[in-house]
């Protein structure tokens, strides 16, 4: 409750929280605020400007440019929450199995993560697209298992850095069962960290995914998705370059929400960080480097 | 110092090879089968099984799997990657151009991306609160929200067709490297501004820096003592980014039709032409590490804490 | 004896809480004399040394008057504040281990602080081989070979040992010590604080000593300023303080190291019954 009071003193946040419900209801109930079928072709309206009946005006094949952002939502979106919600589970649970346990497991988990981690991440997706075809799903699947390596390595910092703590190898000292330990005491205290490190990829991988299917690699037409909109939008660019803005916009205004929230909710969480003092500094250079040097990366 | 770079470059050739060994597995997962996408794409009109037997001959496919990685490895060692399947050119004569292309493209990128974060990420910690420090950080947070595509293509409009300044595309004279090389700059200097920022403030902050005004040292030399310390982080990130955006002009290749890897890749994922997708990931995961290990060894020289680590 | 330094209705207040942190405090440091001050952590202590340094964050802003040998301190330019630091009034911190640039081997700051104080007066060698002469007074041997070693390769009551030899070199008039001892351990705190005597024998000079532990205190000073919450609540001559403490807070602060001290005293004794029967 603490957190959601600090965020609500910070405006610019509240209005990201704003704009990201408001984006994500439309988006879920996109056929309920569509006021026109997205795919409907109507030569007669090709390039109109915008009018009461169609907000935002019409596209190359006359179709309207509102509902197409609305429906856009879902692939733009959606998906990628959906995505990114697959690759934290995926890294939360190997976090906790190598942050908690150690030993011979945590070795194991580090190298595949190191593996993972040393293609960059651009170029990998690139490949599994490569591989197993163009299309929303596989550039879905190809962002699930580049990511997951990256949050596993910062949920086991994480979870190590609790699990040091006392009352925690007390609870281990007398017996208490791990599962219970890890449910009752780190999960709670490592959610914060593991909510901040989440929010902050989100912008960056709509900006991605938008990205590949503006190269054509990701949803297929007629689907709306935003950067399909703007890719079919560059064809006409010299002639109706007014066709580049709803969509860019919404780019734009979703993910500075998104951004923004990341950063209030990382002042949430750690109020410290308000009054611009000192961080409490990590044990070692090395891996502040290494994970800054991660962070780039992705 | 010659113990660690040792060490160091050891540890990055066992990565290596697992690098290797998963991309040519991963190609070899691919639901298609080679024989028939290349039957495919050399426009073949009927595809019979004996066909496919042919052509998979002539790829060696019929050969078992190990052996296959060990002659693909052997060659790619001396930069065969084979044939592309659709226009039966060299691999490496279309990827070797590319890469030069997209290496001069990242390269001047880099440097101006550097240039621009050190110099912005030092202005804005020594004024740290201030509207400078303030404002840098309002407009660098929405420029990274920016999709680059939609800036490239805004700039493209404005600064090419409407003012008719600079070339729309290609790679002609140095004019055609100044508005990729804005965009890039614009979508990656952000985040390497924002961490010369925090590491030079977490630096001000330090004891040394107490004591060394307490010595009354001039603040000319403190400050040569904390752009040390903080490049530190930053010269290990910075060793980053030409792999980086070398793996990540895709979008902004394609936008400006620069005759580079992006282009050249996008183009193989379109036509499913495997050995140019398998050369160029190889070439770029090997990039990566590679700079991964410089900048590591460079990191270790300057940051005498860090040697003793490995 | 006349006053070193007066410091006259001192307030610092943090710009963005406008929470005062030092509550107009006013004392005085007499000429080759130690001054304690004492008190809790938070309770101002190193805000109010690093004040007459002239040396707080940009988020603190001070008022009042530091008078050092008649000179108001506080209108001094930054560029002759400068060459009062070091020179005049030396600081010797905390946390030997942060003190020095982490990248440079320690010699890079010796080297640096004397060119700086001494450009014209000696000779390279000559600073030197005084440098070299001052580490081995604070028993610190093969002072070459430190100085060309990394702060993370010493330990930290070497490190805090460089800085009294750093200020033996610079011959200041005050030294201020930010709680020299409180980061060590019990056999190096032992050797600091002998240093730190020997310091002021060896060269006359005045002394503002910040720590919390009280035995040292009672050994090196020979006034005292007890502080609570940025207050200085009472003051005075060191046996008399710890004889007759008048506040509740430094009865406080002197019956729980009594207390410690007594009960100390009573395991050693008991150990030694056990070990005797």
């Amino acid at each position: 409750m603490r957190i959601f009071k600090n965020l609500s003193k910070d405006k610019l946040a509240t209005i990201s929280v704003t704009v990201i419900v408001v984006t994500i209801i439309v988006g879920l109930f996109a056929p309920f605020f569509a006021p026109h079928d997205p795919n409907q072709v109507n030569m007669s309206l090709r390039y109109a400007s915008s009018s009461w009946e169609y907000l935002l005006g019409n596209d190359h094949l006359g179709r309207c440019i509102l509902s197409r952002i609305i429906y856009g939502i879902r692939p733009s979106v959606l998906w990628v929450l959906v995505a990114l919600f697959i690759s934290v589970l995926i890294g939360a649970v190997l976090g906790f199995l190598s942050g908690y346990f150690r030993g011979k497991v945590d070795a194991f988990i580090m190298r595949v993560c190191d593996i993972m981690l040393s293609f960059p991440g651009y170029v990998m997706t690139l490949a599994i697209v490569g591989i197993l075809g163009v299309g929303l799903g596989n550039i879905l699947i190809a962002f699930i298992l580049v990511k997951w390596a990256w949050f596993a390595r910062v949920i086991r910092t994480s979870v190590m850095q609790y699990s040091e703590l006392e009352y925690v190898k007390f609870s281990k000292a007398s017996g208490i069962s791990d599962l219970k330990i890890i449910y009752k005491h780190l999960v709670p205290v490592t959610f914060s960290d593991i909510a901040v490190i989440s929010s902050s990829s989100i912008g960056s991988m709509i900006l991605q995914i938008s990205g590949f299917s503006f190269l054509g690699l990701g949803i297929q037409a007629p689907n709306a998705e935003w950067g399909m909109m703007l890719n079919e939008a560059r064809e006409v660019m010299f002639t109706r370059p007014e066709l580049m803005l709803a969509p860019g916009l919404a780019i734009v205004i979703v993910v500075s929400a998104f951004n923004f929230l990341s950063d209030a909710l990382q002042v949430a969480l750690d109020p410290k960080l308000l009054n611009s003092k000192k961080r409490p500094q990590q044990k070692s250079p090395t891996t502040t480097v290494k994970i800054q040097k991660k962070e780039v990366a992705h | 110092m010659g113990r660690y770079i040792i060490n160091r470059v050891f540890i990055s050739i066992p990565l290596l090879l697992i690098i290797s060994l998963l991309t040519f597995v991963l190609i070899n997962l691919s639901p298609l089968d080679p024989a028939e996408v290349v039957l495919q794409a050399q426009g073949v009109p009927k595809i019979t099984d004996e066909l496919i037997a042919q052509t998979k001959e002539e790829l060696g496919m019929d050969q078992p799997f190990i052996l296959r990685y060990f002659d693909w490895l052997v060659a790619s060692l001396q930069l065969d990657f084979g044939d592309s399947y659709v226009t039966g050119k060299p691999v490496w004569s279309l990827i070797g151009p590319a890469f030069l292309n997209t290496f001069k493209l990242t390269f001047v990128s880099s440097v101006v991306i550097i240039v621009m974060s050190i110099l912005l990420g030092v202005i804005c910690a020594l004024k740290e609160g201030k509207i400078v420090d303030k404002s840098v950080r309002g407009v660098s947070f929405f420029l990274t929200a920016m999709p680059s595509y939609w800036l490239a293509s805004i700039m493209i409009w404005y600064v090419s067709v409407k003012f008719d300044l600079l070339p729309t595309s290609g790679m002609d004279s140095y004019k055609s490297y100044i508005l990729p090389v804005i965009v890039i700059t614009i979508s990656y200097a952000g985040i390497y501004f924002r961490n010369v920022r925090t590491s030079m403030i977490s630096n001000l902050n330090e004891d040394y820096v107490l004591y060394g005004r307490a010595c009354g040292l001039p603040e000319k030399k403190i400050t040569v003592h904390i752009l040390r310390n903080s490049l530190q982080v930053a010269i290990s990130i910075f060793g980053m980014a030409i792999p980086i955006i070398l793996g990540s002009t895709v979008v902004i290749e394609n936008i400006f039709a620069w005759p580079g890897l992006g282009s050249l890749s996008v183009k193989a994922i379109l036509s499913r032409d495997f050995p140019i997708i398998q050369a160029y990931v190889l070439i770029l995961a090997a990039v990566f590490v590679l700079f991964n290990t410089v900048s590591d060894i460079v990191n270790a020289a300057m940051n005498p804490k860090i040697r003793n680590d490995l | 004896m006349e006053n070193i330094l007066e410091v006259r209705n001192l307030r610092v207040w943090d710009l963005n809480s406008d929470k005062v942190l030092i509550a107009n405090n006013s004392f005085d440091l007499r000429r080759s004399s130690c001054l304690a001050i004492v008190g809790e952590s938070g309770s101002g202590k190193s805000i109010t040394c690093r004040s007459i340094m002239r040396l707080n964050g940009s988020s603190l802003r001070q008022s009042g008057e530091i008078l050092f040998k008649g000179e108001n301190l506080t209108t001094l330019s930054e560029k002759k504040m400068r060459r009062k630091r070091g020179r005049k009034l030396c600081m010797i911190l905390q946390n030997g281990m942060s003190a020095f640039d982490p990248s440079c081997v320690i010699g890079v700051h010796l080297k640096e602080t004397l060119a700086e104080h001494f450009d014209c007066d000696w000779k390279k060698n000559e600073i030197e081989e005084k440098m070299k002469l001052a580490m081995e007074s604070v028993m610190l041997k093969n002072p070459i070979e430190i100085m060309n070693k990394y702060p993370h390769q010493l330990s930290g009551g070497m490190l805090q040992r460089i800085m009294i030899a750093l200020a033996i070199v610079l011959e200041p008039d005050i030294i201020i010590a930010d709680e020299p001892t409180t980061a060590l351990d019990t056999v190096s705190q032992f050797e600091v604080v002998e240093q730190f005597i020997q310091l002021r024998k060896k060269m006359g000079c005045s002394m503002i000593f910040i720590s919390h532990d009280l035995g040292v205190v009672r050994k090196i000073a020979d006034e005292v300023l007890v502080m609570k919450d940025g207050e200085i609540v009472e003051r005075g001559p060191t046996e008399a303080i710890f004889l007759k403490p008048e506040h509740k807070y430094t009865k406080y602060l002197v019956s729980t190291r009594l207390a410690l001290s007594e009960n100390f005293k009573k395991l050693m004794r008991g150990e030694t019954i056990v070990a005797e029967s």
